[in-house]
């Protein structure tokens, strides 16, 4: 019994220690006051204050475009180099593997400075940049993700599948892709979480004028803390509350039907 | 035939991957070994200038109290995780997990106000009558910013290592006589090892590397290994000793990295983190 | 985070992730392409460079209204970025990695740009509203831009102290040794950029700021280092913020960061020290990258208009060097010195002037030192 009270008073503690902080901005973004210990009255001004901010708006606007299509696009790419990868010997296997680790294991730093130097070299600095940016080290996620399941997937069906005389995009639709389908998706979930919260290398990459909400939120906070930031996270995160849930629920449910 | 036409899918990759990830890393160790056009050390071997090594030394301090701390916190929380008999243990799971879909900005921005010297913890304290915390712009401040940012990536992989432990092992020790930390020590832990060890590279690569965190928590005062590459790239246009103190942070991830794949494959867990 | 996902996507959630992703990614992408070209911002790059500006100044500089009504008055997007202290903006400009269009900073960096070749003279004939502009600035740029071909000023002010008067005495803030008491110890903030930190430290040496010789500087880097333990933070644009917060007692800054924090503390106060300081003017320039030099002088004459350059002043609140502005103003601001630096101040004060590339290697290994924990 003291255990099970022990171990409840931990785990509340903890919960404690993660969300107290988010309780906090969450309380401020109602508050009148800008004070941060002063409690000024409810207002919501500070939302539509966010809202009708540019700055918040563009940085809010520009990630959600890098990762949709950063995800997409190394979905693709990660997807066709896996069924490539797959179908190699194990020597040229190995070094492709190995090449795709360097990434993912690499600090972000790092790996955001190498990516600068390459396109200072080439280029200028842009959109385009940071997109090749996150696309780069989004690919591994994918490749890692989809992998697994063509090997386990059956090889003969589809080569049977070609015997019949399917022609290999079909053989590929109808046998191929109902097998990695789990795997290539939660590539893109990966994909779309790792971009979403990258801030390094997106910070070295960029172009001017170019912001996502990491790299806005570091130069805002550095000029001083505006309450429409305590707004931005309480949407930010009711919003992703949601969608976890939703996906978590539905999980639960099919599982259940199983 | 057909398997050389399936490699050709690879095609696009091996482009990508050669333009955007060997290219790069070529560069970096062109910057790092070569100054105008001549090979040089000095550029790696900034590393042992005082200010460079101060800042890997408090890196690395830094970098093992975070880990540290996040898996003396998240090991527990996963045993109590694992076994709890509720309902919908998913849902507390993923309550505690759900922090890391955070903007992490956002989540030291919350500790940048909790921790202020007139912030919220403080006029708390004050109105208790207790002494003030005044850890802002301090390395205190830094690994507490560093464990709340990390913490869900150490819980995950060792809750994850945790769900595979079969409950006969427990209950066939347990009959056999064992004592509860007997049982920890030689069946829980030896089973969840790669668990921890993955958590362990999940957490100390980030925090040895991090400058952000160290420059909005550390009021300018503290400098990390971080903020000295981001200074000689951002600020100070040597690229050359940006360069090699990178190629050394490099080394030191990838070093950290065989020691722990070391470790972390003599189980075959599944959650390596390759 | 990989493990999350595999154990909870990959078996489990086919359709039902299937259809949130692509209801949300379509949506989304939608909601963003619509928005792109309604307002023709970032997503076409080729389409921008036609015609589009790319703007570096210093944060907290400019009122962001200026920027949209500007768009909205011309045409011509303007791609907005922001740096935290002279030698940042240096090296973004330096490495290549941008091609800048317009650039505000401040003397002793466009002087040593401007050794280096990197600027174009502007026709300021062709600014409707040159004649807006102070001649006494004009003069101060002089000191580098002899004829007044390069540079056109945007704010000046000074290097000075702000402090909250019911904390600090009067008389101690007569002297920069109060950075260095006591009894001000974790109550103090300093400039998070490497000359105006050093310059409080020269002048409390009675040295010149614009001091070179290694032994000076290092006597300044000794007496910087004793001082860190009292430190507060090191800090540039957060600072009015914690002053009026009540987190430091005593801060070095410039002049219209102080005036911004007693707007809203009326405790704090400005002043400049007895032993002098350093009275700089920010300045906009065109830098050797400039794409479009029309629609750059379009934007530098732009700012000089008595509304955008009163919309401008009374967000940054620094000292204008637009006339029309500052006839405007009523009496008291005019008196304050954290807005308008006096006469009898301006004396007193000396103006950077540029280092050499070694000296400034120099600085940045000292400064280096300094923050090294």
């Amino acid at each position: 019994m003291i255990k099970k009270t022990l171990s409840n008073i931990y785990l509340v503690l903890i919960f404690l220690f993660l969300y107290l902080p988010l309780f906090v901005l969450m309380t401020l973004s109602f508050n009148d006051s800008k004070s941060k210990v002063i409690w000024g009255g409810f207002t919501l001004k500070w939302y539509s204050r966010c809202f009708k901010s540019e700055t918040i708006m563009n940085a809010f606007f520009t990630t959600i475009q890098i990762t949709l299509l950063a995800a997409l696009l190394s979905t693709i790419l990660g997807t066709l180099a896996a069924i490539g990868i797959s179908s190699m010997k194990k020597k040229s296997k190995t070094i492709y593997l190995g090449a795709t680790n360097i990434p993912l294991l690499n600090a972000d730093i790092v790996t955001g400075i190498s990516m600068m130097l390459l396109f200072v070299k080439f280029t200028n600095l842009s959109f385009v940049t940071v997109l090749i940016a996150h696309i780069t080290f989004n690919i591994p996620y994918v490749i890692l993700n989809v992998l697994p399941k063509i090997q386990q997937a059956n090889k003969y069906t589809y080569e049977a599948a070609l015997d019949l005389g399917a022609s290999p995009i079909y053989a590929f639709y109808k046998v191929t892709w109902p097998e990695i389908r789990a795997g290539v998706f939660s590539g893109f979930l990966m994909a779309v979480t790792m971009s979403l919260d990258d801030f390094s290398i997106t910070y070295f990459t960029k172009g001017p004028g170019i912001n996502t909400l990491s790299t806005m939120l570091y130069t805002e906070l550095r000029k001083g803390i505006k309450p429409e930031l305590y707004a931005l996270s309480t949407i930010l995160f009711f919003t992703v509350f949601i969608l976890l849930l939703a996906i978590n629920i539905k999980n639960n449910q099919k599982q259940h039907r199983r | 035939m057909k398997n050389f036409k399936k490699q050709l899918l690879a095609g696009p990759y091996l482009m990508w991957m050669l333009g955007f990830i060997i290219l790069p890393m070529l560069l970096i160790v062109y910057y790092a070994f070569f100054s105008n056009h001549k090979f040089t050390l000095s550029n790696v071997l900034a590393i042992t200038s005082e200010v460079n090594f101060k800042a890997i030394l408090l890196s690395l301090k830094v970098g093992i109290l975070s880990t540290l701390i996040c898996l003396l916190l998240s090991y527990p929380l996963a045993l109590i995780l694992k076994n709890i008999k509720f309902k919908n243990q998913n849902f507390i799971v993923f309550l505690f997990m759900l922090p890391m879909w955070m903007n992490f900005m956002l989540r030291i921005l919350a500790w940048k106000i909790l921790l202020s010297k007139n912030g919220i913890l403080n006029t708390l304290l004050f109105n208790l009558n207790l002494p003030k915390i005044q850890i802002l712009n301090t390395p205190s401040a830094i690994i507490f910013g560093m464990v709340y940012d990390y913490l869900p990536f150490m819980l995950l992989p060792i809750y994850n290592s945790m769900a595979h432990v079969k409950k006969d092992y427990i209950e066939a020790a347990l009959d056999l006589g064992a004592s509860r930390t007997r049982i920890l020590f030689q069946i829980i832990i030896p089973l969840t090892m790669s668990g921890i060890v993955s958590g362990i590279v999940m957490v100390f690569v980030p925090t040895l590397t991090s400058f952000a965190i160290s420059e909005l928590l550390g009021g300018g005062k503290v400098l990390l290994i971080g903020n000295v590459i981001e200074h000689n790239f951002m600020q100070g246009m040597r690229w050359g000793i940006g360069s090699g103190l990178s190629f050394v942070l490099m080394v030191f991830v990838f070093i950290s990295m065989i020691l722990s794949s070391k470790f972390g494959e003599d189980e075959k867990g599944g959650t390596g983190v390759i | 985070m990989k493990h999350f996902f595999k154990k909870d996507f990959s078996h489990k959630t086919k359709k039902i992730s299937l259809c949130l992703v692509l209801v949300l990614s379509l949506s989304q992408v939608f909601s963003a392409c619509g928005k792109t070209k309604n307002r023709d911002s970032h997503a076409t790059p080729i389409k921008n460079n036609v015609n589009s500006i790319t703007v570096l100044n210093y944060g907290k500089y400019m009122d962001e209204d200026v920027i949209k009504k500007f768009e909205k008055e011309t045409g011509i997007h303007i791609k907005y970025e922001e740096y935290e202290n002279p030698e940042e903006m240096y090296t973004k400009y330096k490495s290549g990695s941008i091609k800048y269009d317009v650039i505000c900073t401040s003397e002793y960096m466009i002087q040593k740009l401007m050794s280096e070749n990197e600027l174009k003279k502007i026709d300021f004939k062709k600014l409707s509203n040159y004649n807006n502009i102070d001649s006494n600035v004009l003069e101060l740029n002089q000191s580098y831009d002899s004829k007044n071909q390069y540079a056109l000023p945007y704010f000046y002010g000074t290097l000075g102290i702000l402090y909250d008067t019911k904390k600090v005495s009067k008389a101690d803030v007569q002297s920069w040794n109060c950075l260095w008491n006591k009894k001000y110890n974790n109550e103090i903030i300093m400039e998070n950029s490497v000359r105006d930190t050093f310059a409080a430290a020269l002048k409390k040496l009675n040295y010149s700021i614009n001091d070179t010789n290694p032994k000076h500087l290092n006597k300044a880097l000794s007496i910087l280092e004793k001082q860190k333990e009292h430190v507060y933070a090191y800090m540039v644009d957060e600072t009015a913020d914690e002053m009026v917060a009540g987190n430091a007692k005593i801060a070095l800054c410039y002049s219209g960061e102080a005036a911004t924090a007693m707007e809203s503390k009326s405790s704090l106060a400005y002043t400049v020290p007895k032993e002098g300081s350093n009275v700089w003017v920010d300045s906009w320039f065109i830098p050797k990258t400039c794409k479009s030099k029309q629609n750059a002088i379009k934007f530098l004459d732009f700012l000089c208009r008595d509304d955008i350059a009163t919309a401008n002043f009374d967000y940054v609140y620094y000292a204008s060097p637009i006339k029309s502005v500052v006839k405007k103003q009523p009496k008291d601001v005019l008196e304050n010195e954290a807005v308008f630096p006096s006469k009898k101040t301006l004396e007193n004060c000396e103006i950077f002037t540029m280092l050499n590339q070694k000296t400034t290697d120099y600085y940045s290994d000292l400064w280096m030192k300094l923050k090294a924990y």
